[in-house]
């Protein structure tokens, strides 16, 4: 019973907002801008403007015509770019596949490197290496995305020359999907922009796992192995890591939704072909169907994700079931 | 005990680590360069006339090739780099001191009437301030920039750029002084001094303003250091993607948005020194900021 109220409410939470995110893409689509002005021809005469108005369903009153644009998008229809004159949905397709590649490395880069270094600070705070840790991480949090991604191009693509600094290199197609992955020359143009949109995530990683491990570390059971003589790299690995490392996936689950919108500044800076820099070109021409489209696909992601580990975290843990009942 | 310690003197007292001190040293001589880059820049980086192409693309002074007029070299388009750093410095500070001061008003008034009203007020305001928080501030700052723009004409969109802005990193920012004050306000909301006042029918805007106000004030100042070093990265983020500063007027960041284009020609100074007076900048502001935390405020204190 208990877990079917939290399921609802959280439900019921998720479908809030997407209305009001919903809302605010479509008052962006309806008033910012005259659809009109940009859809008629040149010299239009009023009658033909008012035409297309009423074909429209402009002359509608706000709330009807809301509930038109909620029937649209639900069919997947999104509007055609002002700037290129294609369906939006269309767009967003092509370049999701760059951004969720983009994604995907990242993703697995800080936590490749992030998981270590933070144990590391955290099985000894005091050492030279975690204290340097700790500072650079400080630096990290401090240095915009944009320019670690000039520095490392000025180093190895610029000075070195082993990189290749802008687009995706050769991709394949597999189906409605193009992939970086299968080709040399797709993979070496993943590894910049990959590195620069793992960084800012990797402080968060070191730094939850850091302080996720000292509390474990604390608990009685890890005091109790150790009693017992177990060695210490069973406890450190087996017994600590384990626990500490659930609050670590939740998070980094959490963050994709930021990754893919903290990818538009990576994608600038590289020319990386996916759906941020459709949206930062977007923004720069004022091309509001576009920018509707990305509210709405981000905000339905975030919430998506948001809504899933809620639920997900209800039912794992019994206490937070009954804290929200 | 106490009384007959020598009177400690002021750094003491204030007991900072060395770090810590270097740091507000460093934030506080970067604020006075640029508030006094009108003096202290040695050429106007304003002045259109000023700037000979031929002097363009000058690297700094002191490598090989360097010419001595300009410390730092010059731009694409022969304006001297330190000149155009220190007013970007100024035009950044200004912009993000300005987003704190906005969001800081705002959240401080809406975190008041939540916390002092409670109920349906209360949970419209925290329903916005959620679904605002589950979007991440570049995304947002993206949304406001990209609207102005288009209700905006062209030049207009220039002229405005430093107040669109503003509103565009104030947006997101409030949020976390609505939630820090609302809090503060319902414990201060429950006392006695409170009730005497509402008892004595005193109004409400002077018991919020007058009364409770002053008691939540210093988490406040704390969240406005660390937002300070967030809104100016946000702002470099922004004028980086071209949505930001015009180059006619440029910040810290569309001078690294100008100096990336002739990174890959191999001149790095023109998008190097600007970003790492922007990253000096916001590393002092954030590591006093972080020690402002954990000194001033237990409660707000992240485990680390």
């Amino acid at each position: 019973m208990h877990m079917l109220k939290v399921l609802l409410s959280r439900l019921g939470q998720a479908a809030l907002v997407m209305l009001v995110v919903s809302a605010v893409s479509f008052l962006m689509f309806r008033f910012v801008g005259d659809p009109v002005a940009t859809m008629s021809r040149e010299n239009a005469t009023v009658e033909e403007k008012a035409e297309l108005r009423r074909s429209l369903g402009l002359d509608q009153p706000v709330v009807v015509q809301y509930g038109r644009f909620l029937a649209r998008t639900l069919s997947g229809d999104l509007g055609i770019s002002y700037r290129n004159q294609r369906p939006v949905t269309q767009l967003i397709a092509e370049r999701l596949p760059a951004t969720l590649e983009l994604v995907i490395v990242a993703t697995v880069l800080s936590l490749a490197l992030g998981i270590p270094l933070g144990v590391l600070c955290a099985l000894k705070p005091n050492g030279i290496a975690a204290r340097l840790v700790q500072a650079l991480s400080l630096v990290g949090i401090s240095t915009p995305t944009f320019v670690t991604g000039i520095v490392l191009i000025l180093v190895f693509a610029v000075s070195l020359g082993w990189l290749p600094s802008f687009g995706r290199g050769q991709v394949v197609d597999l189906g409605w999907w193009s992939t970086g992955f299968l080709t040399a020359s797709g993979l070496k143009s993943l590894l910049l922009p990959g590195i620069t949109l793992a960084l800012y995530q990797l402080t968060l990683i070191m730094r939850l796992v850091r302080a996720e491990m000292i509390d474990v570390l604390s608990s009685d059971y890890i005091r109790f192995a150790k009693a017992r003589g177990l060695p210490s790299r069973y406890i450190h690995f087996r017994l600590a890591l384990r626990n500490a490392l659930m609050p670590v996936i939740t998070v980094t689950g959490l963050q994709i939704g930021s990754l893919i919108a903290f990818a538009i500044v990576t994608e600038t800076v590289f020319q990386w072909p996916g759906m941020g820099l459709l949206f930062i070109q977007a923004v720069s021409f004022a091309d509001i169907p576009v920018m509707a489209a990305y509210l709405l696909f981000v905000g339905l992601l975030f919430v998506l994700i948001n809504t899933v580990v809620d639920i997900l975290y209800a039912v794992v843990d019994p206490r937070l079931r009954a804290r929200s009942a | 005990m106490k009384t007959l310690a020598p009177s400690p003197g002021l750094i003491t007292r204030i007991g900072a680590p060395i770090s810590v001190m270097v740091a507000a040293v460093l934030a506080l001589a970067i604020v006075a360069c640029a508030l006094l880059a009108a003096w202290i820049a040695p050429y106007d980086p304003t002045d259109l006339a000023s700037f000979e192409l031929i002097n363009a693309e000058l690297p700094p002074a002191f490598t090989a090739d360097g010419d001595a007029r300009f410390l730092l070299g010059t731009d694409n388009q022969g304006r001297d780099l330190l000149s155009a750093m220190l007013y970007g410095a100024r035009v950044s500070i200004a912009i993000g001191g300005g987003a704190v001061i906005m969001a800081a008003t705002l959240g401080v008034i809406l975190g008041l009437i939540a916390g002092y009203y409670g109920g349906r007020v209360d949970a419209v305001i925290m329903r916005v301030a959620d679904v605002i928080l589950s979007f991440p501030t570049i995304l947002l700052a993206l949304l406001v920039s990209g609207v102005a723009r288009a209700i905006f004409p062209g030049a207009a969109t220039a002229e405005w750029a430093p107040l669109i802005l503003i509103c565009a990193i104030a947006i997101h920012e409030w949020v976390q002084y609505a939630r820090t004050v609302r809090a503060a306000t319902m414990v201060e909301t429950a006392k006695d001094y409170v009730r005497a006042g509402k008892v004595i029918g005193l109004p409400s805007r002077r018991i919020m303003l007058r009364h409770i106000l002053p008691n939540v004030m210093s988490p406040v100042l704390v969240i406005s250091t660390i937002n300070l070093a967030a809104a100016v990265l946000t702002e470099a983020t922004l004028s980086f993607l071209g949505v930001g500063m015009p180059p006619t007027y440029p910040s810290l960041g569309t001078l690294i948005r100008i100096g990336n284009e002739f990174v890959f020609s191999g001149i790095w100074w023109i998008a190097l020194f600007p970003a790492l007076a922007l990253v000096i900048l916001v590393l002092a502001v954030n590591i006093v900021g972080d020690w402002l935390r954990d000194r001033f405020n237990p409660k707000l204190r992240v485990k680390r």
